[in-house]
């Protein structure tokens, strides 16, 4: 049973739980649901799914470092079909909402991807990662160019109905912008951050520790990063956020809620603690208890109220 | 919970655990995620295979090089310390016919010591590494009805002298499968034999782990289907799905 004083509601999705698993570690989610209890998830989002399959990058594809790892998996998914037929049936079944997370290599294959998942029993919403890079546009990342980031954006926004959340890059220079770009294309709501990029050499072999060289940070290394990007965005846009970013406790959690996002999700924690989201979700629920708080909402960018007027440095 | 530990020799170690869901249900070529006690320092628990299992005392054993921080940590576990893992995870080995011959390279032991221990019907394990001090089993562990061990050592040093490769030239074609596990340069010249003599052959391989139960995608190898997860299909592939590039 899950305190009423959680439920939020996330550019129109409604949540019964606060807490999601983030697009990625969690897989399509079978792994986990059938291991963990699951029953404090308010939300599932998928791997990506593009409109092919896509074959990942070579291994070694993971690393770690100081509370933090580095993985470069490269968006490894069967692609649209396969994930419509096969994975999609079991998911439809679980009890957490369903946000389903799309990539693509250029604009048409996003809209695609949103087209043909559009009007599916089962989805709750899509979740854009436009952290992948523009091969129509020399490689660079959608989401680190404003008018990339619009265009994508809104022709995901055509082609779908479903709430639409966009999961913005950490590796820009001003985050408000891309935020304000995303939210402006129709975005209903900004997941933030994805991985911070990285890299890790093997001082024996000399050579970089991930077969694709570069790969992404996550854990809580990247917390304070993460926090600071969700304040930030909290005050250029109107639409919620869902904050992630190195979340393994309750107290992680709260930091997110108070600095601006609706909801929160955990991805790397999983592997550090599989029980996370039942541990967050009980921190959160004596917290409300303490403090007598009847709804999470009302914590909702606390820090920032009280004449704080930005954390700009 | 830690039962026991032998630091074997330099830079090895065996910890046994009091683990009776693993002891009671897993299967050779299985392995365990050990999650470290270190708090945010490591984040990801660590893959072994299980080494030995003891049903009556609902304990699995494991045995490890002391590589990384991760194996530091382990090899400083106290007996009676609680350290959490979970399993049994993987595909293992398949059932073991009588007359198979297993391959073990060093730490590649592991999870061949529970193969051989799985039937009493004769069998064969080679033992390699490059020096004696390598050959690092605890005593007792292959002294097991009806199984022949051969070592052999690179330099000479214990048993034989060449690498388990050059052993097994004079002993294929003959058994009916082959069980190895061990470093990559092994693990491919000994698949090289195997198709050469037509010998079915399963090698237990490892890669960089994050969940251990096939969400994540992190511990892809290269089969001639596409990447394949070693937590999920894996750790035991069969000789003609890996090591087929570089």
């Amino acid at each position: 049973m899950i305190n009423p004083g959680l439920s939020v509601n996330l550019g129109g999705i409604e949540l019964a739980s606060p807490l999601l698993a983030a697009s990625g570690p969690f897989g399509y989610g079978h792994e986990y649901l059938e291991r963990i209890d699951c029953s404090a998830l308010g939300g599932i989002i998928v791997k990506g799914i593009s409109l092919k399959p896509w074959p990942g990058n070579p291994p070694p594809r993971l690393a770690e470092t100081a509370s933090g790892l580095l993985n470069a998996i490269g968006l490894q998914n069967p692609g649209l079909d396969h994930f419509v037929k096969e994975d999609l049936p079991l998911l439809a079944r679980a009890e957490p909402r369903l946000i389903v997370n799309i990539v693509g290599c250029d604009i048409d294959e996003y809209a695609a991807v949103a087209a043909g998942l559009s009007g599916l029993e089962g989805i709750d919403g899509l979740e854009v990662n436009i952290s992948c890079p523009n091969l129509k546009a020399g490689g660079i990342a959608f989401g680190t160019d404003p008018a990339e980031t619009y265009k994508v954006v809104g022709a995901v926004r055509r082609q779908t109905n479903l709430p639409l959340l966009v999961k913005l890059s950490p590796n820009v220079t001003d985050i408000t912008i891309i935020a304000r770009a995303a939210e402006a294309a129709g975005a209903d709501g900004l997941s933030l951050i994805n991985t911070l990029s990285g890299m890790l050499i093997d001082i024996e072999t000399r050579k970089p520790l991930l077969g694709n060289i570069f790969g992404g940070l996550s854990g809580p290394a990247v917390l304070p990063v993460a926090l600071k990007m969700v304040w930030q965005a909290a005050e250029a846009v109107k639409i919620p956020l869902l904050g992630m970013g190195g979340i393994t406790t309750a107290e992680d959690a709260l930091q997110f809620i108070m600095a601006g996002a609706r909801a929160v999700a955990v991805g790397t924690g999983f592997f550090y603690e599989p029980e996370v989201i039942s541990q967050v979700k009980e921190g959160l629920e004596n917290y409300l208890v303490k403090h007598e708080i009847k709804a999470l909402g009302k914590l909702e960018g606390a820090a920032r109220k009280g004449g704080i007027i930005n954390g700009a440095c | 919970m830690v039962t026991e530990k032998q630091a074997i020799a330099p830079g090895y170690c065996r910890l046994s655990f009091k683990a009776p869901h693993i002891a009671g249900t897993a299967y050779p070529g299985q392995f365990v995620m050990v999650y470290m006690n270190s708090g945010y320092r490591h984040l990801l628990p660590r893959p072994f295979s299980i080494f030995t299992r003891n049903r009556d005392k609902e304990e699995v054993s494991l045995l490890f090089a002391v590589k990384g921080q991760g194996t530091e940590l382990m090899a400083s576990a106290e007996v009676g310390s609680l350290w959490k893992i979970s399993g049994p995870l993987g595909s293992g080995f398949p059932a073991l016919p009588e007359g198979s011959l297993l391959v073990a390279g060093g730490i590649g032991l592991a999870p061949l010591a529970f193969l051989a221990a799985s039937i009493e019907k004769p069998r064969t394990l080679i033992y390699g590494a490059r020096t004696a001090s390598q050959l690092i089993c605890p005593p007792g562990v292959l002294d097991l009805p009806n199984l022949e061990v051969i070592e052999v050592t690179e330099d000479g040093t214990r048993g034989e002298r060449g690498t388990a490769a050059d052993l097994l030239l004079g002993l294929l074609p003959g058994p009916p499968a082959l069980f190895a596990c061990g470093p990559g340069p092994m693990l491919r010249a000994v698949k090289t034999l195997c198709l050469h003599s037509g010998t079915p052959a399963w090698f237990s391989v490892e890669e960089k782990m994050a969940c251990g139960i096939g969400a994540c995608l992190g511990c892809a190898v290269q089969t001639p289907k596409g990447y394949s997860r070693v937590c999920r299909e894996g750790p035991v592939f069969s000789a003609e799905e890996v090591f087929n590039n570089d």
